[in-house]
């Protein structure tokens, strides 16, 4: 007879993929009938209850492409600064570190609030996607520099010192060695931040806003995928089809994300260590 | 602490004179304040194996890192003394470290060969100081990897992971790297102890080669391997808390004749 705490592990565990199964399970019910090349391309009409997703995805894209071409050097650099060039002791870099913890956990609502304020406003980059990018930036920044830090700090003392005396510069050895090193942390951080880029809403109502036109520029507004399931679901009577069609391609796009992520790090590892 | 001239060394040191590569004098090293090793003169003649003895924890570690400045790396270290290469004082302020480091070699306890291609391990040393062209870099990675007796057995996966090597495979390629630099003294740090007795072996009959065209100074804590490869021997004991060199004078008369009771002692296996 199987013990109780066995019985106990087993079944959480079946209860947390049960969940997830179901989750995905009702996505795909619901919404996988609607999916078809139309509804990937062309503009939603009739407020969304009809018509499709093009512009929103164009929309998602652009938003995803200005907050990661900003957020990856920025965390890249800070991370580099905090594990190469600080001290884990220092005041500095615990005080550095334990600002990005917090920052980490702040409410998305917060830095919308923040990224209307600052970017739209003060900055006058009013309702755009230029907005909405760079208030992502702000939020996903915490955790790709906290992963690529991870990443840095895991690389054993021996690379560094065995470089030095080699007389390789800092700047060779962190290029050659070292961010090959940290690659796959970097890349954990970078699936996480996009996935949370692209999950959110509240932070982008106020910044990159509702307008669900094709975007001619940086600065047109456009809608986020996961905001138009919010407004498609919320605010729309009716639209509850298209608002499941929309969910079940954010997850697929998740999914594919996080899944290349995992085969290039498999990849990456497997090249540098064992025979080609 | 001083050190003894061993009587038994009859051979006056003007007879053969070789060059001197490095002296030190008094050098110190301290952590945070506490004394890993202080006081410490030697000087280490070119074409020679000199080797360091003694129980762990005696700064033997530490001394080496002081050689080619790595000792900057560790936080809260600080130095005392001079070290003369060429001459010139390596802890003057203005010494360009980088270029030190290409002058003193290092060969760590764990090999530590980087997570890239055999050939590329080589390379990048050559790349930093500006060795680009391919041919070139293909002379000297053959030159190299000759003179560590790795050639035959890479020559035809040199794009292969230097990971997948075995670990005596992975330090002689560690040697082989520090090699590329032609540097003028070369630093090991018990090189064969993370080895097997065979390979071990085989970097042994390597370190002894390679004295012909450098200086090599090595730590071991390996007495009989101290006796079969060094030419001059230095024995470090901890006396007050503080690291130091007891004894220092050619291998024989060490082994044979030591002046010092604690020498005495350490390499008749009486204590250590």
């Amino acid at each position: 007879m199987p013990r109780f705490d066995a019985l106990l592990v087993h079944g959480a565990a079946l209860t947390v993929a049960a969940v997830f199964c179901w989750l995905l399970g009702d996505l795909a019910w619901h919404g996988l009938g609607q999916i078809d090349w139309t509804f990937l391309t062309s503009a939603p009409r009739d407020a969304g209850r009809a018509g499709g997703i093009g512009p929103i995805l164009v929309s998602t894209m652009l938003i995803l492409a200005v907050c990661m071409g900003v957020s990856v050097p920025l965390g890249v650099g800070a991370a580099v600064f905090l594990s190469e060039y600080t001290a884990t002791a220092s005041s500095f870099g615990r005080a550095v570190g334990h600002s990005l913890d917090v920052l980490a956990g702040i409410p998305s609502i917060v830095f919308g609030l923040f990224g209307s304020a600052f970017f739209c406003v003060v900055l006058g980059l009013g309702f755009s996607i230029l907005s909405g990018g760079l208030t992502l930036a702000c939020m996903v920044l915490p955790i790709l520099i906290r992963a690529t830090e991870e990443g840095l700090r895991a690389v054993p003392d021996d690379v560094r010192h065995g470089a030095a005396a080699l007389g390789l510069s800092r700047t060779r050895t962190l290029f050659s060695l070292l961010l090959p090193a940290a690659a796959p942390g970097l890349l954990v951080g970078l699936v996480l931040g996009i996935g949370r880029a692209l999950a959110e809403t509240a932070a982008l109502i106020f910044t990159s806003g509702y307008v669900d036109r094709m975007p001619e520029s940086l600065m047109d507004s456009g809608r986020a995928l996961s905001l138009h399931i919010f407004d498609l679901s919320m605010n729309i009577s009716g639209g509850n089809a298209n608002a499941y069609a929309s969910a079940v391609v954010l997850v697929v796009l998740l999914l594919a994300i996080n899944l290349t992520a995992s085969w290039i790090t498999g990849r990456w590892l497997h090249r540098r260590s064992f025979v080609v | 602490m001083s050190v003894l001239a061993s009587p038994c060394c009859s051979t006056p040191p003007e007879a053969a004179a070789p060059r001197t590569v490095m002296e030190i004098e008094r050098l110190g090293l301290a952590y945070h304040g506490a004394w890993a090793f202080r006081d410490v003169s030697l000087q280490i003649p070119a074409n020679t194996v000199t080797a360091l003895i003694g129980p762990s924890g005696c700064g033997k570690t530490s001394f080496l890192s002081c050689l080619n400045r790595l000792s900057d790396l560790i936080p809260g270290c600080t130095t005392e003394g001079s070290v003369r290469l060429r001459g010139r004082d390596i802890r003057d302020r203005d010494v360009d470290v980088v270029a030190l480091r290409r002058q003193v070699g290092m060969i760590f306890q764990k090999p530590n060969p980087f997570a890239l291609s055999i050939r590329r391990n080589i390379e990048l040393p050559l790349r930093e100081i500006g060795v680009r062209d391919r041919s070139e870099v293909d002379a000297i990675v053959e030159r190299v990897l000759r003179e560590v007796g790795l050639w035959e057995e890479v020559k035809d996966r040199l794009q292969a992971p230097a990971l997948a090597l075995s670990g005596g495979q992975q330090q002689r390629l560690c040697i082989a790297r520090a090699l590329t630099l032609q540097p003028e003294l070369l630093l090991m740090d018990e090189p064969c102890s993370a080895l097997d007795p065979i390979a071990s072996g085989v970097v042994e009959d390597l370190i002894a080669q390679l004295k012909q065209r450098y200086s090599v100074l090595i730590v071991t804590h390996n007495l009989a391997q101290a006796r079969r490869i060094s030419d001059r021997c230095g024995v470090f004991w901890v006396r007050g808390g503080t690291g130091g060199l007891v004894e220092c004078g050619e291998t024989g008369c060490i082994f044979e004749c030591p002046t010092d009771p604690v020498t005495a002692a350490y390499v008749q296996g009486r204590r250590g």
